[in-house]
């Protein structure tokens, strides 16, 4: 009986998950194969279109073709956060297996280093950052590595040391295995998949930062079609074009809407709640 | 902490665009040679760097960061003036969180899986993925644009407030909602809910008072740990609402290169998240009154 409702909800899950892939392939091809729109052209006498065969969903302000600007920033916005994920992933995730492991005068300087960095929350980390090297995509994306790379240390750090305590690791160091082997070959596939589970939950949150500070002209500058940064383009055309604020929003909830439940659906499969609730 | 003022010194000193030219750029207009030097000797650039950081360090312990490149006030002003702003936006969103987050969560929990909990569920799920700055504009066209009930800009009393409490308020309630539910569920199980069952106490006085305590610790932890996001909720809303707090006034700051105006900002945050951290921590010995006996027996 318990097992029931679980079942219809990941039944659910999957089949928004392929309904929404499929539109995604849908819309890329009428876009990008069919149309062939530059997402960059300016087109002053054709701004602010409504909706036609040619210009699907319209065209903004300075008469660029949404749906293509709407598609090119989702490639690019998702990018952007699986690049600053997977940075902070490859940096973290040593540094954790290395500083769990081998204890020592790392560990503690790099807790030293963590606890500093815990000490400032994420967002104010950011925002300095990309106060003092100036407003950026790229500025924006090393803010946010450098801020999210210490959460998996600490997670994979944290799992090595119980991990570490286990019988198969005092076997294999009894028989002589170098460390080097032990923490690649024994460690880091028992940690992957908490750390691939944190990322999930971790994707959306990112997403949203990015179209956030670019919302507020701290990420992507103009022309990059970068959702937030759309919004904050058209923001003087709501009146008269809501669709124009309606679609980059949109965008922005349903991706993130379905990377978190990716996340809670791994979560679940590898149950591992107890460690990634941050 | 000398090292890390240093650094935080030499940061902002080293950081890209030479503050003379900043402030003498501000109109645009040319700048002769000699204007650059005068006024890099006004403001000490010219010594070494040791000796400028010797000032820098004796005016932080006063509390001076010195003056705007932007607006020549100085910058402790211009946050003393911003700072109240951005306090009362943040209580007045986190007054809606609490009015939204415990209603809801208590329902959730009480009527487990009912259509109430379903619903709260359904809606926290979307609004962990709405961007509060999205929410904020459907706000701004629903309530100030079409039906002209609100201002959208500003802060010129009570009725400006209400749109931007709102929006971050309604942003941030989602996680608190599921947060409550999962937490009182967890509560209502423990032994001293039976207990005080046991004793007769009335199942009002054993929610409110007994439960609902028990469960407020893990939630102020997760609003410690996500101060943060808060932070940055705030500084996203005013911009977008136009509110002369201390975080639009950091985003103009950063778009004009005004780094004392920046370092201000960064000092205060921190002074605050200290703050607030230490509160949380306080707030636990009042929420959970075990720790207070384990403390006693110890001693």
């Amino acid at each position: 009986m318990k097992r029931l409702p679980k079942k219809r909800k990941q039944s659910i899950q999957v089949g928004m998950a392929i309904i929404f892939f499929v539109a995604i392939c849908i819309s890329v091809l009428y876009a990008f194969v069919i149309l062939k729109h530059d997402p960059y052209l300016t087109n002053l006498s054709g701004r602010l279109q409504s909706m036609s065969l040619l210009h699907p969903l319209g065209t903004d302000h300075l008469g660029r073709d949404v749906l293509t600007r709407l598609l090119l920033g989702g490639q690019q916005t998702i990018g952007y956060s699986l690049l600053a994920l997977v940075a902070a992933v490859i940096i973290g995730v040593p540094f954790g297996i290395i500083s769990g492991y081998k204890r020592g005068i790392i560990d503690r300087l790099f807790m030293r280093v963590a606890d500093g960095f815990l000490a400032f929350p994420d967002t104010i980390v950011a925002i300095v950052l990309v106060g003092l090297l100036g407003p950026s995509i790229s500025n924006l994306i090393l803010a946010i590595i450098l801020v999210k790379w210490v959460n998996y240390a600490r997670l994979v750090r944290s799992t090595v040391l119980t991990e570490a305590q286990k019988e198969y690791i005092l076997i294999a160091r009894m028989n002589g295995l170098p460390a080097r082997k032990i923490m690649t070959k024994h460690l880091f596939p028992h940690i992957i998949g908490h750390v691939f589970v944190m990322a999930s939950l971790d994707l959306g949150k990112i997403i949203l930062l990015i179209s956030a500070f670019s919302y507020i002209g701290l990420g992507a500058q103009p022309p990059m079609p970068e959702w937030g940064a759309m919004l904050n383009d058209s923001r003087p055309y709501f009146e008269s074009k809501p669709e124009l604020m309606i679609y980059p929003g949109l965008a922005i909830v349903l991706v993130v809407l379905l990377t978190n439940m990716l996340g809670d659906y791994l979560r679940d499969r590898f149950d591992v709640k107890k460690e990634v609730q941050s | 902490m000398l090292m890390i003022t240093f650094a935080s010194f030499l940061f902002v000193r080293l950081a890209p665009g030479d503050p003379v030219l900043t402030i003498l750029n501000v109109d645009e207009l040319s700048v002769s040679q000699e204007q650059v030097e005068q006024l890099r000797e006004d403001m000490g650039f010219n010594k070494p760097l040791l000796v400028q950081y010797g000032h820098w360090l004796i005016a932080f312990f006063r509390l001076d960061f010195g003056s705007s490149y932007v607006t020549g006030q100085p910058v402790m002003d211009m946050i003393l003036r911003g700072l109240p702003a951005t306090l009362e936006l943040t209580v007045g969103a986190l007054v809606v969180m609490l009015v939204v987050a415990i209603p809801l969560g208590s329902l959730s929990a009480l009527y487990r899986n009912s259509w109430v909990d379903q619903m709260s569920r359904i809606v926290s799920i979307i609004g962990a993925a709405v961007p509060s700055f999205w929410l904020g504009l459907i706000l701004i066209d629903v309530f100030s644009v079409r039906l002209n009930w609100l201002p959208s800009m500003g802060r010129d009393g009570t009725a400006t407030m209400i749109l931007p409490a709102l929006t971050l308020g309604l942003a941030i309630s989602s996680v608190y909602v599921r947060l409550l539910r999962s937490s009182l569920l967890d509560s209502l199980n423990q032994e001293f809910i039976r207990a005080g069952r046991a004793r007769g106490l009335s199942e009002g006085r054993i929610f409110f008072v007994h439960a609902f305590r028990h469960s407020l610790a893990p939630v102020i932890t997760v609003f410690g740990v996500s101060l943060g996001s808060l932070i940055g909720g705030v500084v996203v809303i005013e911009v977008l609402f136009a509110y002369p707090g201390i975080g639009k006034m950091v985003v103009d700051a950063i778009r004009q290169r005004d780094y004392p105006l920046i370092q201000g900002y960064i000092l205060i945050m921190a002074i605050l998240v200290f703050v607030v951290n230490t509160c949380v921590d306080l707030s636990y010995r009042y929420l959970n009154p075990e720790l207070k006996i384990k403390e006693r027996e110890t001693n």
